[in-house]
């Protein structure tokens, strides 16, 4: 950390970030968003900043250029950049500094990029309208770092427009774009959240690459650890809008103080012991299909198998097709060759052909609980229906079993007179449990369930999973993109990549060499928690390259 | 909660004439028909807004042709919205050929102006009420089923709605419970709208003479009868006109208000 602030770049002291909450039919109230955030950056220098959603990161970070986004209000303490406070500047000092000394980079390239527009006008458009360079040096100097980023063809890349080029391509194309005027200081907002794995490692690298090279200082906000410790210098982790603990990324990661970062360094790490193999209740057995009126297969010839208790999980990036199957074995989606055999019964492949009972004892639970639920149910009528719908209980007994179904799920009864709108993301996630817990299934289907989680509540979720399983001998089919998760939950693995079934098998030996290439790639893409993940990796490849 | 000044008094207006309309044997003091004044008389202690072209107070005639206006306006609107609704929540729930069916039936209806559809039915057709709620009744629910559609398919993706499908429920639960809960907001609001053209297209109707038939009275044929008038300084016809007016934004700024609160479908007790 530094300790001359006459050297440094930026200087953030005591900062108090406050905002207007209107919530329905109360009174509309202020909220701290952040309160007291102190943080110092020399130049060359990446700062992370992490923390769970509503932690005020990002808000942080944008302070770092006097920028509240609507109705947030900078209200305390000071913004030094190069020596000078722009909390409260007036606009024409901020529109000067804002693209020239300080960039930001967007979570989602793809909403941020005008899809009118090709790519290089818009990567040089900062530069031409501070006037830093001409026209003729930005588009060299865009060129220029291009090809650093690793982008294809970096001489005529900017001639394309945003939808030609693919997700990670576009986010280096905005790192391009933030680092063109030559900044002092680039904000990276969640940068390779919305990638694949596979994906994130190349971004990482050429940010990471970039950094460097430019000699710029930056500001990494995401929620995920391992990545940071792969990018920054610093760390400050935050909760709440206050600061839990700031130190080097050596310190945090291997010597963290305080319990809410050991919290976070030692995340999924449940251990789980791999049940041995038994008689499958759910065979999906050569499954294809297709969407209507398209003649591409999705899925192509798709056979797994899960154990009654068992977790089989579904892997592999997106557009791999696991939510396809997902859709497939309900029958939302009907198969249009092959066959899903469940407890015994061959299901008919639409929705309309299956009995109450087929439909019961196969239960969903979604990504988005938020989206999952009728917004103007509360929980008890939400995890009630069920009970009615299937099983005809009424009045006190209904009652009961909803009362007992929030105990399960670790939370009162006095949940169920709520509103979704007033429990937090975990607790979505938990009534949506009990909702599918509620129909006593066989086999329920996770589709992606803590990945829109921050990490500490998705390991809550996972625990109550397990816990669950042992109770009730409910089998599990777990759809993820997270390595992690897959560990600490599965038996068995299925790795899917373009609609088919790479790998399968044991959890044991689906983990274990020798890999098939994606599955390796797979494999070595999810960072790590620990300095020097990512040289180590990028290493490795390119000596195996080398090699071949 | 607080309701904001523009949504009390549209709020006081519309009660104000719904009230006079319920009541209008109660309040007005004149018969409907009777002639009990000189022609066009001016406002006086006797006749407050005047006498009208063959000389019965204005008044008691604005008042017993505001009941006789907003209940074809209302009941039109109410069968606009249960025509409409019922069909476009179906059209987004079913999709396939029945919503490709009615979509494009609506379309049809809406590619020819409603008035021109009005007047040539109503010209064809025998002059009752009946007929002249069912007219615009139907033609309003083109709009509605547009509006009603586009609601509940935005709605019938939700996860919960794919949940209720998987759960095994049928059709009425879906449609009932699960959209028009949400849907209603963005409705209600609507309702006001609808329900203000078919004030202003009952009205159009009758000043052009094809709407509420003598000896029934109501503001657009008030209007027409006593247009003539304006040519001598009267302001005869300016009086139903103005009641129009008054009765569209005090009903737009309710509109308006509950639109304004429930914009979000997040919901929560209040929303």
């Amino acid at each position: 950390m530094a300790k001359n602030s006459m050297a440094d770049l930026l200087e953030i002291k005591g900062l108090k970030i406050e905002a207007t909450s209107y919530p329905p039919g109360e009174k509309p109230r202020e909220v701290v968003l952040v309160d007291g955030v102190s943080v110092s950056l020399e130049k060359g220098r990446v700062l992370g900043l992490i923390g769970e959603s509503g932690a005020g990161k990002s808000t942080i970070g944008l302070a770092a250029m006097a920028y509240g986004r609507g109705g947030v209000r900078l209200t305390g303490g000071e913004v030094l950049l190069n020596g000078r406070n722009i909390r409260g500047a007036g606009p024409v000092t901020l529109r000067a500094l804002r693209g020239r000394e300080v960039t930001y980079v967007a979570q989602s390239a793809a909403a941020a990029f005008n899809p009118a527009k090709k790519l290089m006008e818009q990567v040089i458009e900062t530069c031409l309208l501070h006037k830093v360079m001409t026209r003729p040096a930005a588009q060299a100097r865009a060129v220029d770092l291009f090809r650093k980023l690793g982008l294809p063809n970096p001489e005529s890349f900017g001639n394309r427009y945003p939808h030609q080029v693919s997700g990670g391509q576009l986010q280096r194309a905005m790192t391009a774009m933030a680092l063109c005027p030559k900044p002092d200081l680039v904000i990276f907002d969640e940068p390779t959240t919305a990638l694949d794995v596979t994906t994130q490692i190349e971004v990482l690298a050429a940010i990471k690459e970039a950094i460097r090279d430019q000699g710029v200082a930056a500001i990494y906000i995401t929620h995920d650890l391992a990545v940071v410790a792969q990018v920054a210098d610093d760390i400050m982790v935050l909760r709440h809008g206050k600061t839990v603990e700031y130190g080097s990324t050596d310190q945090i990661i291997n010597r963290p103080g305080q319990a809410y970062t050991q919290a976070l360094v030692s995340v999924r790490e449940i251990a789980h012991v791999e049940k041995p193999p038994a008689a499958p209740i759910l065979t999906v057995d050569a499954v294809t299909a297709r969407y209507r009126g398209t003649n591409f297969d999705v899925l192509k010839r798709v056979s797994v198998d899960v154990a009654p208790g068992q977790t089989l999980a579904v892997v592999g990036e997106s557009g791999s097709g696991k939510s396809t199957l997902a859709r497939a074995i309900t029958g939302l989606l009907p198969p249009h060759q092959g066959a899903v055999t469940f407890a015994g019964r061959r299901l008919s492949p639409d929705l309309a052909g299956r009995s109450r009972d087929d439909l019961r004892e196969l239960q969903m639970i979604y990504q988005m609980a938020d989206t999952a639920m009728n917004p103007r149910q509360t929980v008890g009528t939400i995890i009630g229906r069920p009970l009615e719908f299937y099983f005809g209980l009424k009045g006190a007994e209904k009652a009961r079993r909803v009362a007992e179904l929030l105990d399960q799920i670790e939370m009162g009864k006095g949940f169920a007179e709520r509103y979704p709108a007033e429990l937090s993301g975990g607790q979505k996630q938990r009534v949506c449990i009990a909702r599918a817990l509620a129909a006593k299934p066989k086999l329920i289907i996770c589709d992606e369930v803590t990945s829109a989680l921050d990490p500490l509540v998705a390991d809550g979720i996972l625990k109550l999973l397990l816990a669950l399983q042992a109770q009730e001998g409910v089998a599990y089919l777990f759809i993820t993109h997270d390595l992690a998760t897959v560990r600490a939950i599965a038996d068995k693995i299925a790795v899917m990549y373009r609609g088919e079934v790479v790998r399968y098998g044991a959890k044991s030996e689906v983990l274990a060499p020798p890999f098939d290439a994606y599955t390796d790639l797979l494999l070595s893409s999810v960072p790590e928690m620990r300095l020097g993940w990512l040289e180590e990796v990028l290493g490795s490849r390119r000596m195996e390259s080398a090699g071949n | 909660m607080r309701i904001p000044f523009s949504a009390m008094l549209g709020l006081g207006l519309t009660a104000l004439m719904v009230l006079a309309a319920i009541f209008s044997p109660l309040i007005a003091p004149y018969g409907l028909n009777e002639t009990v004044g000189k022609v066009w008389e001016n406002p006086s202690a006797q006749f407050w807004l005047g006498t009208d072209t063959i000389g019965r107070d204005i008044f008691s005639r604005l008042v017993y042709g505001g009941a006789v206006t907003i209940f074809v306006a209302l009941a039109s609107s109410a069968l606009a919205f249960s025509m409409g609704a019922f069909f476009g929540f179906l059209a987004a729930v079913r999709g396939g050929w029945i919503d490709t069916g009615l979509s494009r039936l609506v379309d049809v209806m809406m590619a020819v102006p409603s008035l021109i559809v009005a007047l040539v039915v109503l010209s064809v057709l025998p002059l009752t009420l009946t007929t002249l709620v069912l007219v615009m009744g139907v033609l309003d629910s083109t709009r509605v089923f547009r509006l009603s559609r586009a609601v509940a398919a935005d709605i019938a993706v939700m996860d919960y709605v794919e949940a209720a499908k998987l759960r095994g429920e049928g059709q009425v639960w879906i449609i009932f419970r699960e959209i028009l809960p949400n849907a209603m907001s963005p409705l209600v609001a609507e309702f006001g709208m609808r329900f203000i053209f078919a004030v202003l297209f009952i009205s159009t109707l009758s000043f052009l003479g094809l709407g509420i038939q003598p000896p029934l009275a109501d503001w657009g044929g008030m209007v027409r009868e006593n247009k003539d008038g304006l040519i001598y300084g009267k302001s005869a016809a300016m009086v139903p006109a103005i009641a129009i007016a008054v009765l569209a934004i005090a009903v737009n700024l309710v509109a308006d208000w509950v639109l304004s609160r429930t914009t979000s479908l997040k919901g929560g007790r209040n929303g």
